[in-house]
């Protein structure tokens, strides 16, 4: 019976924040299509792009997944240890470009 | 949302502590972590958490195909250019198949929220419309397969540019896509639950004989969400990179 107890008291938020939620992420999506419909290019398109992605993301897992009404121990569990995946993309850049470099070096062949 | 109350009571009326100090104290506490987080809930999260590092691991991967490649990588503006009324328009299937799965996300949220309410009808439509826009969003990366199959896209080469464009591709997409298909799965039972009443008769489940509840309903959510969650990171990096 606990459980029911803690559902009857489960806080739900208004239908109205996730269709202003729903709408947010249609137009974040129109602005990334748009990034590649109009052609940016270079470090200007990357930052848009993670830009966008990154508020979509955040607005995903806040409201829809209701991280934003979850107590921090589940929040840190969850959202911290993705966050190493960016050592591990640390660790590949340079072994990306080691590998380029020595094809580069050894079939003679410039991208 | 300010929710940002020191403490927070409970049904038993004590308080618990909220912030720093209250995560410190729920990880150092007797018998449970996750206060008021169902063991269904939490292990949802702790299963798309793994996930989380199965997709990190494709699109690491496919970082690192990208970046060694000696042959130039195909542009995917180009080859994911549908033709349409005699001119061609840049990854215009790819944008239409996010805002059809987040759509989905979004109808996927209020379901959720109408079965707190304990609104059968519109908790089992609103699932349905769910599996709907995901079948239909399967629907489109078969087609968005086919086109490219028809293209002479293989994993082990393409006519574009770098091979490895195929098998990133394939992998990842594919991946996502049998996600998608899961979940429509999911959906559909846990919808036929909800329409049968299940979680308001007590009905027990076929495989654990456990009798369910809403939460459910929002256990499901969350797996939805993630695979639109996906598909955000996917479409940035593999499709407007």
């Amino acid at each position: 019976m606990a459980e029911a107890t803690a559902h009857a008291e489960h806080k739900q938020p208004a239908i109205k924040l996730y269709l202003f939620v729903w709408g947010l992420l249609f137009v974040l999506s129109a602005f990334s299509y748009m990034v590649d419909y109009v052609g940016v290019q270079g470090y200007p398109r990357w930052f848009l792009i993670i830009l966008f992605m990154l508020l979509k993301a955040g607005l995903i897992v806040a409201v829809f997944m209701h991280m934003a009404w979850e107590r921090l121990a589940l929040v840190y569990a969850i959202l911290l240890p993705p966050v190493m995946v960016l050592v591990f993309v640390a660790l590949m850049i340079p072994e990306s470009n080691y590998t380029l470099f020595t094809r580069m070096a050894f079939f003679g062949t410039a991208p | 949302m300010s929710r940002t109350a020191q403490t927070e009571s409970n049904e038993t009326g004590l308080t618990r502590a909220s912030g720093l100090g209250g995560f410190a104290a729920d990880w150092a506490s007797d018998q449970r972590a996750f206060k008021n987080v169902s063991w269904g809930k939490a292990m949802m999260w702790i299963f798309l958490l793994s996930d989380t590092f199965v997709f990190g691991c494709f699109l690491v991967a496919y970082m690192s195909a990208r970046m060694s490649t000696v042959e130039p990588w195909p542009n995917a503006s180009e080859v994911f250019a549908l033709h349409i009324g005699g001119e061609n328009v840049p990854l215009i299937l790819i944008a239409i198949m996010t805002f059809v799965l987040i759509s989905s996300s979004g109808t996927m949220a209020m379901a959720v929220n109408f079965g707190y309410r304990q609104d059968r009808r519109k908790t089992a439509a609103l699932m349905l419309l769910t599996a709907a826009l995901g079948a239909l969003f399967v629907g489109m990366q078969a087609f968005e397969w086919t086109k490219l199959i028809s293209e002479g896209v293989r994993p082990w080469g393409n006519p574009w540019g770098a091979a490895q464009f195929g098998s990133t591709f394939f992998m990842i997409t594919g991946f996502h896509g049998t996600h998608v298909t899961f979940g429509v799965i999911f959906l559909l039972i846990v919808a036929r639950k909800v329409m049968r009443g299940d979680f308001e008769s007590g009905r027990r489940g076929f495989f654990t004989s456990r009798k369910g509840n809403y939460e459910i309903v929002e256990i499901m959510g969350l797996y939805w969400h993630f695979v639109d969650l996906v598909w955000v990171f996917i479409f940035a990096f593999f499709y407007l990179w």
